[in-house]
């Protein structure tokens, strides 16, 4: 027998398992740091959140469930705070963007 | 229900496989630095759910907390050395 609860459960897992996905062929498919850090810091916050809210739905409310949100909401925080200081400091450091005027000499990766 | 979060597990495992190639192969350290934050961001789900395939949630839910506050802030220390002024990167073309 399935419940409404295991239903929601796979569903917000499956969701999320899915944008976990898109996030990983993102960062290998495309051509520059900046896209690929656009690509990794919000499919894989959305993917992270899904995964978790499938979690605390399944858990119920618990002392756990408790805790699941703490950690959803320190990813919803923490995860596109690293992915900018990471493109601050590529952009400190020098690193150009691909703009078509940047890469006339070089072919593209 | 039991099955499926293993399933889960099995299939966010080669997931994380995945970006280990632009770790190996990224042309500038900061694209190896995206690959390993990504690694270590989707480790973090993938320790909740190996907390429910064993049944020890209450357990692994500690070790996830401690994982995501330290992975943070090596990410945070990590992008805050190199945008110091006395850092040459080589952005080897």
């Amino acid at each position: 027998m399935i419940d409404i609860t295991s239903i929601l459960t796979i569903v917000f897992v499956s969701a999320g398992i899915f944008f976990l996905l898109i996030g990983s062929v993102g960062i290998i498919r495309l051509p520059d740091f900046y896209s690929r850090t656009h690509a990794t810091s919000k499919s894989d916050t959305l993917g992270m959140m899904l995964v978790i809210i499938g979690l605390i739905i399944f858990e119920g409310m618990t002392i756990n469930s408790g805790k699941l949100f703490l950690i959803l909401l320190f990813i919803l925080l923490a995860n596109p705070i690293g992915a900018h200081a990471l493109a601050r400091a590529a952009l400190h450091a020098g690193l150009k963007p691909l703009f078509p005027d940047n890469t006339k000499d070089k072919e593209e990766d | 229900m039991d099955s499926f979060f293993l399933y889960s597990a099995v299939l966010l495992t080669a997931i994380i496989a995945v970006p280990a190639y632009r770790v190996v192969k990224g042309p500038t350290v900061f694209d190896r630095l995206v690959g390993t934050n990504a690694i270590a961001t989707k480790t973090i789900v993938l320790i909740c759910l190996i907390g429910y395939v064993f049944g020890r949630i209450d357990m692994f839910i500690d070790i996830t907390l401690a994982y995501a506050i330290l992975g943070f802030v090596g990410s945070l220390t990590i992008a805050k050395y190199f945008s110091s002024e006395s850092i040459n990167v080589r952005f080897d073309d």
